[in-house]
C-alpha cells in the first residue's frame, strides 16, 4: 500500500530508458487500435452499427436487467417478425432502445412496419416514438438481439451514472499501461 | 512483485477468468437444445367490429375479439417469454403478425399452462380493414428463451389453429 503514497511506483518509469518508454507508448497504441479493429470487425461480420450493447433501462425486466450485455446482428435479408427483441433508434433520442416486436405489417415488396413494446411496460412504444410516428421501419433498427450475457456491462452503467468514475478508470488504466513494466 | 495490490490483481483476474469459463460452459451445455413442445390452441367466440382506433387515426379499423384455450405440457427451460401470434394476409399487406397475448414464465414458476376461456390480452387491431371476412387467420404460440447466458432462440410451438372472422361487423358488445 505504501507504494501508492510515496510514489515509489514511479521508480519504474525513472529506471526506463528512452527505448523502453517508446515501447510502452507503442504498446498502449496497440491495445487501443486492436480494440478499435475488433469493434469495426464485429460491425462488418454482424452488419450492425453497434454489435454489442448494454441494457440501460429496466423496461425489459425480468429478461434483461440494467447492465446486461446483448450481442446484436442486423442482416438485411432476415425478416423482422413478432417476438424478436430489436434495438432501434428514434429521431431526437440519443440512446437506442431495446424492446420486443409485437406487431408486423409487411407488404409484397418487402417494406415492413412494426410496433414494439417493453416486456415490463404495460403499453406499447408509441409514446416513446417521435411525435406523429406510429410505426418503426427497417431503417430505424440498429440490430436484433442474438446473444445475452448478464452483468458484464455494469461497469458501463457505473461510468454512465458517475462520469467522475469514468475519468478515474480511464486515467488508472492509461497510467497502468504506460508505467507498468513487464 | 509480491505487493498487496499485485496479489489482489491476480486474484481478481483469476476469478474473472473462472467465471467467464463457467459461463461459457453453461452456454455450451444448452446451445443444442431445441426447446420444442406440443401446443394445442382453440378459439371460442369470434367477433369483428368496426371501431375507430384513436391511438393511431380517426379511421375505423377492424378489431377482432378471440377467446381461446391453450394447453402446454412439460416445459424444460429456465426463463421464457411466451406469446400468441395471429398471422394473416390482407389485400395491402402480404404478411401481418399481431401478438394477442403474452406471458413471462420465470424459473421456478409453474410452467404447465392450461388456460381455458381466456380473453386476449391485447386488442387485435388490423392496419386497415382486413379482418372482416378474413377466412384465414392462423394462431400460433411461440416462445423466446431467455438463458442465463447464451443465445436467445425464438421457437414456434408445434400445432396451430386456423379461424375465420365473420362477414359482418358486430354491433353489440362483446359476450
Amino acid at each position: 500500500m505504501g507504494a501508492l503514497l510515496d510514489f515509489s511506483f514511479l521508480d519504474d518509469v525513472r529506471r526506463m530508458n528512452k527505448r523502453q518508454l517508446y515501447y510502452q507508448v507503442l504498446n498502449f497504441g496497440m491495445i487501443v487500435s486492436s480494440a478499435l479493429m475488433i469493434w469495426k470487425g464485429l460491425m462488418v461480420v454482424t452488419g450492425s452499427e453497434s454489435p454489442i450493447v448494454v441494457v440501460l433501462s429496466g423496461s425489459m425486466e425480468p429478461a434483461f436487467f440494467r447492465g446486461d450485455l446483448l450481442f446484436l446482428t442486423n442482416y438485411q435479408e432476415e425478416p423482422i417478425r413478432v417476438g424478436e427483441i430489436v434495438v432501434f433508434k428514434i429521431e431526437g433520442r440519443d440512446i437506442p432502445i431495446v424492446h420486443r416486436v409485437i406487431k408486423v405489417h409487411e407488404k409484397e415488396n418487402g417494406t415492413v412496419k412494426f410496433l414494439t413494446k417493453g416486456d415490463n411496460n404495460s403499453v406499447d412504444d408509441r409514446g416513446l416514438y417521435a411525435p406523429g410516428q406510429l410505426w418503426l421501419e427497417k431503417k430505424d433498427v440498429v440490430g436484433r438481439a442474438r446473444g445475452f450475457v448478464p452483468y458484464v456491462g455494469i461497469v458501463t452503467i457505473l461510468m454512465n451514472d458517475y462520469p467522475k468514475f469514468k475519468y478515474m478508470i480511464l486515467a488508472c488504466l492509461g497510467a497502468f499501461v504506460l508505467i507498468h513494466r513487464e | 512483485m509480491n505487493t498487496f495490490l499485485s496479489r489482489l490483481n491476480t486474484i481478481f483476474a483469476f476469478t474473472l477468468s473462472v467465471m467467464a469459463g463457467l459461463t461459457f460452459l453453461c452456454f455450451l451445455s444448452t446451445v443444442f437444445n431445441d426447446h420444442k413442445t406440443l401446443v394445442s390452441i382453440n378459439t371460442g367466440k369470434i367477433i369483428v367490429k368496426s371501431v375507430p382506433d384513436y391511438s393511431t387515426s380517426r379511421e375505423k379499423n377492424d378489431l377482432g375479439f378471440v377467446v381461446f384455450d391453450v394447453h402446454i405440457f412439460n416445459w424444460n427451460v429456465k426463463q421464457l417469454f411466451l406469446y400468441l401470434t395471429a398471422e394473416y394476409t390482407t389485400q395491402n399487406h402480404k404478411l401481418n403478425q399481431v401478438v394477442m397475448w403474452d406471458k413471462i414464465i420465470r424459473r421456478g414458476e409453474n410452467a404447465i399452462l392450461d388456460y381455458r376461456s381466456m380473453n386476449t390480452k391485447y386488442y387485435f387491431w388490423d392496419y386497415g380493414n382486413g379482418l372482416k371476412g378474413n377466412r384465414n387467420v392462423t394462431l400460433t404460440l411461440s416462445w423466446n428463451v431467455i438463458p442465463n447466458a447464451g443465445t436467445l432462440p425464438k421457437v414456434m410451438g408445434e400445432g396451430s389453429h386456423r379461424f375465420a372472422f365473420p362477414d359482418e361487423y358486430s354491433h353489440h358488445g362483446l359476450q
